[in-house]
């Protein structure tokens, strides 16, 4: 009964598309958000105003590096690593990309198992996320030594303008804390995957709340936006 | 009527969202192969050393690419409703405003450096 009432209602939905649709939308009553669930929304929301912080990140960067008259260090030489005798320009930097793209995949997945119920293949595939999630911070953290190691301060450093090491503690640190808390909340989502929370509608520790797989969407949503963040680092900061 | 009847089953909402939701594995696994091969081809930008507009034009079409991937399929943008999408996606655009206006002060920022502080220090 209640499906057939919802499919009436999206068949009556979709007959609105584009700028009128939009407009029927916003000016009706109660929720603008029609299908989508508060939890949705708000972590939307959430990293909307996340955009706007990284945002923030990259511009003060920019005018860093365009108002100096020092020159920029060369991120591509910076960031090589002597591998097996072989000089390679940024490549740890590459391996990070490809790290944090995989565990996107493997979270993907994990979403899209979730919705079919498939307990075990989603918590593995959340696992597995996590673990790339935790490699990508390691990696960082190897970077971050070998930097300071190297003389890199938040004031100075051996190649150029000072502002380089501001800009790079302050970007990566920011994106890896954002990495550090995605792995922490995707192993406790999988956990509740394990358990079989969202089957026997157990209720939530903080929230008293019934739970569901979507949440395994939301934090999905998070886990993204950190890898969206990261390909516009990679491409303004270390590629520029 | 219907609004109603939607109000009154709370877990309705998610079932009929989950349905929604069934793409094949498939899908997934071909973004995940396009993103490969787009950061890929932005490394060789840098491995190659390509220098110039076709280096910051390269770098801005690869990044653009992966960011649509990501936020259309992992994100599920593409489904979404408008009314949704229009809402997350058209705010950004006012940083390129910021941009705008960030170049300009940088711009006359390196002009007074280099007017009062010839030694380029």
């Amino acid at each position: 009964m209640t499906e057939t009432v919802l499919t009436n209602i999206e068949k009556r939905r979709t007959t609105t598309v584009g700028w009128q649709g939009i407009v029927a939308d916003w000016s009706s009553d109660q929720r603008a958000f029609k299908n989508v669930s508060w939890g949705k929304a708000m972590m939307w929301i959430f990293l909307l105003s996340d955009t706007f912080i990284f945002g923030c990140f990259l511009l003060s960067y920019m005018t860093a590096r365009m108002s100096t008259a020092v020159p920029w260090p060369n991120p591509s030489e910076v960031f090589a690593l002597t591998i097996a005798g072989q000089h390679i320009p940024l490549i740890l930097i590459a391996i990070m990309t490809f790290v944090l793209i995989s565990s996107s995949g493997t979270m993907a997945m994990a979403v899209n198992f979730g919705y079919r119920h498939d307990r075990r293949k989603t918590a593995i595939l959340m696992l597995v996320t996590a673990a790339f999630g935790a490699t990508f911070v390691g990696m960082q953290a190897f970077e971050w030594t070998k930097l300071i190691m190297e003389g890199v301060r938040p004031w100075e450093n051996p190649w150029g303008a000072e502002q380089f090491g501001s800009c790079f503690f302050m970007i990566t640190g920011f994106h890896g804390t954002h990495v550090t808390i995605g792995v922490i909340f995707l192993i406790i989502i999988a956990r509740k995957v394990w358990r079989g929370d969202f089957e026997t509608e157990r209720r939530g520790f903080f929230t008293s709340r019934k739970g569901n797989y979507e949440i395994v969407e939301i934090t999905g949503l998070y886990w993204h936006f950190v890898d969206l963040v990261w390909v516009f680092i990679f491409a303004f900061f270390y590629l520029w | 009527m219907a609004e109603v009847t939607l109000h009154a089953t709370p877990h309705a909402t998610p079932a009929a969202h989950a349905e929604g939701h069934q793409h094949p594995i498939k899908l997934y696994l071909v973004v995940w192969g396009w993103l490969f091969v787009l950061s890929t081809c932005s490394y060789l930008v840098d491995y190659f050393n390509l220098q110039g507009h076709l280096r910051w034009s390269l770098i801005v079409l690869f990044m653009m690419l992966k960011a649509g991937l990501i936020v259309a399929v992992f994100m599920h943008m593409a489904w979404e409703r408008l009314a949704l999408a229009y809402a997350i996606l058209l705010p950004p655009l006012l940083l390129l405003v910021f941009v705008g206006i960030m170049v300009f002060e940088s711009d006359y920022t390196l002009l007074s450096r280099i007017i009062f502080f010839k030694a380029g220090a």
